[in-house]
Parts: structure tokens; C-alpha cells; sequence
């Protein structure tokens, strides 16, 4: 087999084949436009911020941030490549979040059944979603926007009856704080490591000797490995190819066998539970849920995945284009506190960190299909 | 290049079973009646040409057999057996491969990833199960090489292939998945000579290893090159099935075209139709 493979290999090195270098090859990866962001962003703030924020301190500061959007990039990014959209994720975000709340502080059960419940709420919600549009054949842009609302109407009149009357749900902290699943999703990681280390004089400590960093937050650790999944999910797994070709093309998808609505409707579900998770993770570290928890942050994620690589039309992207796109975007919302800009200048810069990203996109995806 | 002579045609005796038969099929688009009643069969080791003129309802047909297309009426059985398709996987799974008029490929994908779209074989099991990518690389490229074509890259993205070379990977693609049933709805129509011939070639060596092969052609010489029985529709219905040897090649043509009218115009060009 194999040597029989090798003239046909060999013949493929045609006369009529430029040879490729690298950075051409390159160009043709979807991540290629966020890796050249974050150069392009640490260059920028390198120069023009206070060295504070390249610091460990600083560094964890703008990456907690860029974890919790990025969680929401990556489930987004991965719907997009499927050729859907989520406009609902900030709105379950603050769903998810009254669910977790309503688990633990009214109905006071314990992490193991209060995040398993709130995932399958998500998840649930999620494959209503999927059905509506595939059902339909509406463009899930609609639908999502519907539930937008919904769910985000549903949040302040479910955390008016859960708190008897505020849009605000306290004690969560309390209620869990004991539990023993709580260093999973709250807190930081590898805390006597970061404290050895500061023995050691390794890392920046305060006046006392504890550390100014005290661990690795928990979210930055779920954003790394979620994006890791993701990645090898979509370059290696048949489902990841499945994704790709349901987005690509959902009826030539399903002729040559993808069940694509299976596909669609889990990356639906994959994607409310990535809401449930960042509203797991950020309500246990406030101690409190709100109506306004993840507003804007369908848009965000959007916006990171996009200048991750993804294209709007489906079919092409990477998850690891949404981890630097969030990473983008952690870095200039925080950076600019160590500037002397205005922070108003965000929206100015994301705008037009999207317009380039878009454009950018646009001229990789010609030059991968030879302009057809 | 390709004359009728060029092929052993395979004696398929007429008490052999059909690997797959479809009895009065009829397939209705809202008000639309694409067909109307259509019965068809393949038997193991013969090549069933599908012939007819444009919007006859060939792919409208071949959908029905391949799981895309629910029948309105009709029955689908195989082995003897009745089937009831519920996607293109099902028909799949039961040894049937298509390759569509629209060839079913994703522009922005890989050669190798649209080879084995929907069938990717994997190693590794639980949660190592993965795509076997070097194995699926190889086959890809081994299997165009067969239908003469050499890849510059399995990685090449299908968009920027030209039509011949995309319908071949579609080509190369079923014939790699037919185990019984290979449907091929014109698959040479934007192919070169030499591609060409190399298909009816291929569809000739997968019929002696007993696959039964639907073959939609406009092209009658194509057709009488590999078919062992010619079907033809019209507006949705068959106007009936010929054995080769039964039928001239102006009798087909005749047939394909409706009537009359292809002689009138055959006239005109002075016999170069
Ligand atoms: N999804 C559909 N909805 C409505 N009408 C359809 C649909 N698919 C096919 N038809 C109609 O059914 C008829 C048969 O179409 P079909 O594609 O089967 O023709 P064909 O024989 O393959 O023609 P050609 O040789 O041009 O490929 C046409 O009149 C077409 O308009
Ligand atoms: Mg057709």
C-alpha cells in the first residue's frame, strides 16, 4: 500500500506547483488574523502602557476577563463554523446564572446536582433553539434574537420571584463556599505553587511574603483547555468534520451522510452550556446574580470569534482564533486602564478591530477557494 | 475513443435478484408531479442506464434511491426486502453511493476531508478516537491516481479544483463507498477524454466485482459504451427498458429526445448531432 501511494505522492509534486513557502502556507490558517491581533495589540500596549500590565499580576488582570468572554467565543465560534448563529448566549448567561442561584441559595442543593441542572437547563434551551431553526428553516439570526429577549425578560421576572423582589440574587457564596466541587469553578488554581514560588522570590509578592498572584483563576483554565478540546475536535474528530461540512454546505452535507441536523442542534446545546458555564463561574466569584449578567456578550463573542477567523457564511473558522480574538479583546478593554487613553476609546477600537478582521477574512477565504 | 465495442458486457441472467427495486415510484414537489409512477431495478454485475431529457425526473429519481427524497408513493425494496430510506445515510449504510449532479462537495474543505465526508475512518478508541488523517490522506490521493488525476495536495481546498477534477474526487468518492450500488448522475458531463473513458473503464471493473451501476448520461454513445439495460424517462414517467442489443443507437436517441424533433434538427446539421 505504501509504496504503491508513494509515485502518486511523488507525481502530486507537479511542474505545475509553485513551491509554497511558508508564510503563504500561513495565510491560508483561519487563526493566522488573531495571531497577527495579538502581536499587533501587545506591540501597541508594550509601547504605550505602563509596564504594570505586562506583569504577572497584570497579565492574569486582562486574561480573567478574556476567559470568561472567550468561553462564549469558542462554543460561538464553533456554531459559526456550523453555519449558525447564538444571539441568546449573553441573555443565558444571566439565565443560566438565575438558574445556578435559584439551585443553590433557594433550593440550597449542593454544586454536584445545582451545575449539572443548571448545564441541562442551558443545554435544554439550547436544543430548542436548534429545533426552532432547523424545523423552520428561519435564519437562526431570528430565532436567537427572539430568545434574546426572552431569556433575558425571563431572567429579571425569575429573579424577582427567586429574591422576592429584586433583579438581584445574593448569597450564592455562602451557600457554596464549603462544597467541596467549588475549587473547580471558583478561585485560583495551584495556589501552593504560587506561594512556593513566592517563597522562593520567584514572583512579585506583597509587604507580608503571600504572593501578589495567588494561583491561576479557574476560568483561565477552562478557556485553555475548552479551546484545546475544541481544536482537536474540529482537526481531528470525524464530528469536528462533520461541523465543518454541515456549515460549509448543509445540503451537499447531508447527501454525502452528515446528520446534520444532530449537528447543528448539539453545537446549539454546546453553546448554551458555554453560557451556563462562564454564569457557573462568575456568579460563585461574586457571590451574587444579576439580570444584567452577560449583556452584550452574544455580541462579543461574535465579534472574537470573527476576528478568530471564523466566516459569517459557516464552514470556516478555528477555535483557537477565538482564544487569541478574546485574549484581543481582554487585552485592549483592561489595557487601556494602563494607558493614558480614554477608556471610551474600546468601542471606537473593537469596531474597528472587527472591520479589519472581516476584510482581512474576506481576501483568506478568495484566496482558499481560487475566487469562485 | 470509447466504442461500444470496448467493454465486456456481462450476461446478467433476468432470474438473478435484484440488489435493489423500486416499484411505482411517484415523487410530488407540492403541485409538482416529478415522477410519476416509475419501477426500476439493478441487478449485482450490470450497468442500468437512466436516460431521458432535461427535467425528465432522472435525479429526482436517483434521490428517491439514494435517501435524499422520501417517495410519495412507491416501494423500495432491498434484497427482496422493504426499505424506508430516512436520509442518505441510511442508503449509505446499506452499500448504496451516489454521486450527485451537483456532486455534493464543499468548496472551502479539503480534497481528503470531502472524500470522506460523513464516512471518516478512525483509530484510537473512547476519547483518542480520532480520523485516521494519514490513511485518509493516502486513499484520497491513491484513489484519484486510479481515475486519472493526479492531486497536487490531498489538503488542496475543492474550491480552487477545476469542475472535471472536482467531479472526479465526487466519482473517485463513490466508487470507493459503493459496496453494492454505485448511482452516477452524469458524472462525465464536464470531464476530458481521457477522464472520461477512465470512468466508464472504472464503472465497467466495478460491475464484474458484482456492484449494480445506475448510469445517467445525455451522451448515447457513453450510455450504449457500458449499459447493459437502458431505461428512459419522460415527464416523469418510463417510456420503458431496453437490453442491449434490443435497441439501435437512433432508436435510443430517438427515445431520449421525446420524438421527432431530434430528427428535424439532426437534418438541419447535416447527421453531426
Ligand atoms: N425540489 C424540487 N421542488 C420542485 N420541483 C422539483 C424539485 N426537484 C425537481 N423538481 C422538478 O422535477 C422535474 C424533474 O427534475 P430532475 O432534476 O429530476 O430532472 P432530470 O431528469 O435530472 O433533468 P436533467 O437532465 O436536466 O438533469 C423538473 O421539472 C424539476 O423542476
Ligand atoms: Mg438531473
Amino acid at each position: 500500500m505504501a509504496e504503491t501511494i508513494q509515485p502518486a505522492i511523488q507525481a502530486a509534486k507537479d511542474e505545475r506547483l509553485k513551491k509554497e513557502g511558508i508564510g503563504s502556507r500561513l495565510m491560508k490558517r483561519p487563526e493566522l488574523g488573531a495571531i497577527a491581533g495579538v502581536i499587533l495589540v501587545t506591540t501597541f500596549f508594550l509601547i504605550t502602557a505602563d509596564g504594570a500590565m505586562f506583569t504577572l499580576s497584570g497579565i492574569m488582570n486582562f486574561m480573567t476577563p478574556a476567559a470568561q468572554l472567550g468561553i462564549l467565543a469558542i462554543g460561538a465560534a464553533m456554531l459559526m463554523i456550523g453555519g449558525e448563529f447564538d444571539l441568546s448566549i449573553g441573555s443565558m448567561v444571566a439565565f443560566a446564572g438565575l438558574i445556578f442561584g435559584a439551585c443553590t441559595v433557594t433550593l440550597g442543593l449542593p454544586l454536584i446536582l445545582a451545575i449539572p441542572l443548571t448545564l441541562a437547563v442551558a443545554a435544554g434551551i439550547g436544543a430548542v433553539n436548534g429545533t426552532i431553526v432547523l424545523k423552520t428553516g428561519l435564519p437562526s439570526f431570528i430565532v436567537t434574537l427572539a430568545f434574546l429577549f426572552v431569556l433575558r425578560g425571563a431572567s429579571l421576572v425569575g429573579l424577582k420571584i427567586a429574591s422576592g423582589g429584586s433583579t438581584q440574587l445574593r448569597g450564592v457564596r455562602d451557600a457554596v463556599e464549603d462544597d467541596w466541587l467549588a475549587p473547580l469553578f471558583s478561585g485560583d488554581a495551584f495556589g501552593p505553587i504560587f506561594a512556593w514560588l513566592a517563597q522562593i522570590g520567584a514572583i512579585e509578592t506583597f509587604k507580608n511574603g503571600a504572593p501578589k498572584v495567588p494561583g491561576i483563576p479557574v476560568e483561565i483554565l477552562w478557556f485553555i483547555f475548552l479551546a484545546l478540546v475544541a481544536t482537536y475536535v474540529l482537526l481531528r474528530t470525524p464530528q469536528g468534520n462533520w461541523i465543518f461540512a454541515a456549515g460549509g454546505d448543509r445540503n451537499a452535507a447531508s447527501n454525502s451522510g452528515v446528520p446534520v441536523r444532530k449537528v447543528k442542534i448539539a453545537l446549539f446545546m454546546l453553546t448554551a452550556m458555554c453560557g451556563a458555564l462562564v454564569a457557573i463561574i462568575t456568579v460563585m466569584d461574586s457571590g451574587s446574580t444579576d439580570a444584567r449578567r452577560g449583556f452584550m456578550k452574544e455580541f462579543e463573542a461574535i465579534i472574537a470569534a470573527v476576528i478568530g477567523g471564523c466566516l459569517l457564511t459557516g464552514g470556516y473558522g478555528s477555535a483557537i482564533g477565538a482564544f487569541f480574538g478574546a485574549i484581543i479583546f481582554g487585552m485592549v478593554t483592561i489595557g487601556l486602564t494602563y494607558t493614558d487613553f480614554d477608556q471610551d476609546w474600546f468601542q471606537i477600537f473593537l469596531g474597528g478591530m472587527l472591520l479589519i478582521a472581516v476584510l482581512f477574512n474576506n481576501y483568506i477565504r478568495k484566496r482558499v477557494t481560487g475566487e469562485r | 475513443m470509447t466504442q461500444d465495442t470496448t467493454f465486456h458486457h456481462g450476461d446478467v441472467s433476468t432470474d438473478v435478484r435484484p440488489i435493489i427495486e423500486m416499484t411505482d415510484i411517484e415523487k410530488h414537489f407540492g403541485n409538482i408531479i416529478a415522477l410519476a409512477g416509475v419501477s426500476f431495478d439493478v441487478r449485482p454485475g450490470e450497468c442500468h442506464c437512466l436516460l431521458g431529457d432535461n427535467g425528465a425526473g432522472k435525479s429526482t429519481f436517483i434521490k428517491t434511491m439514494s435517501g435524499v427524497h422520501k417517495p410519495t408513493h412507491g416501494t423500495i425494496t432491498i434484497d427482496g426486502k422493504p426499505m424506508n430510506f430516512s436520509s442518505p445515510r441510511d442508503a449509505m449504510e446499506a452499500g448504496i453511493a451516489t454521486v450527485f449532479q451537483d456532486l455534493a462537495m464543499i468548496p472551502l474543505m479539503s480534497v481528503t476531508r470531502n472524500f470522506f465526508m460523513g464516512r471518516e475512518p478512525t483509530i484510537g478508541r473512547g476519547p483518542t478516537k480520532r480520523m485516521d488523517v494519514q490513511k485518509m490522506n493516502e486513499t484520497a490521493v491513491e484513489e484519484m491516481r486510479k481515475m486519472g488525476i493526479n492531486l497536487r495536495g490531498p489538503d488542496q481546498a475543492v474550491g480552487t479544483l477545476s469542475g472535471g477534477e472536482r467531479q472526479t474526487v465526487a466519482i473517485a468518492r463513490a466508487v470507493y463507498f459503493g459496496a453494492r450500488v454505485l448511482i452516477l448522475d452524469e458524472p462525465t458531463s464536464a470531464l476530458g477524454v481521457r477522464q472520461t473513458s477512465n470512468v466508464l473503464a472504472t464503472i465497467d471493473r466495478v460491475r464484474k466485482q458484482g456492484v449494480g451501476v445506475v448510469f445517467i448520461s445525455h451522451n448515447v454513445r457513453h450510455a450504449l459504451a457500458v449499459g447493459d439495460r437502458f431505461t428512459v424517462l419522460n415527464r416523469g414517467k418510463t417510456l420503458g427498458t431496453a437490453r442491449r442489443g434490443e435497441i439501435t443507437p437512433e432508436q435510443l436517441q430517438d427515445l431520449m429526445a421525446g420524438g421527432q424533433e431530434l430528427a428535424q434538427l439532426e437534418g438541419s446539421l447535416e447527421g453531426t448531432v
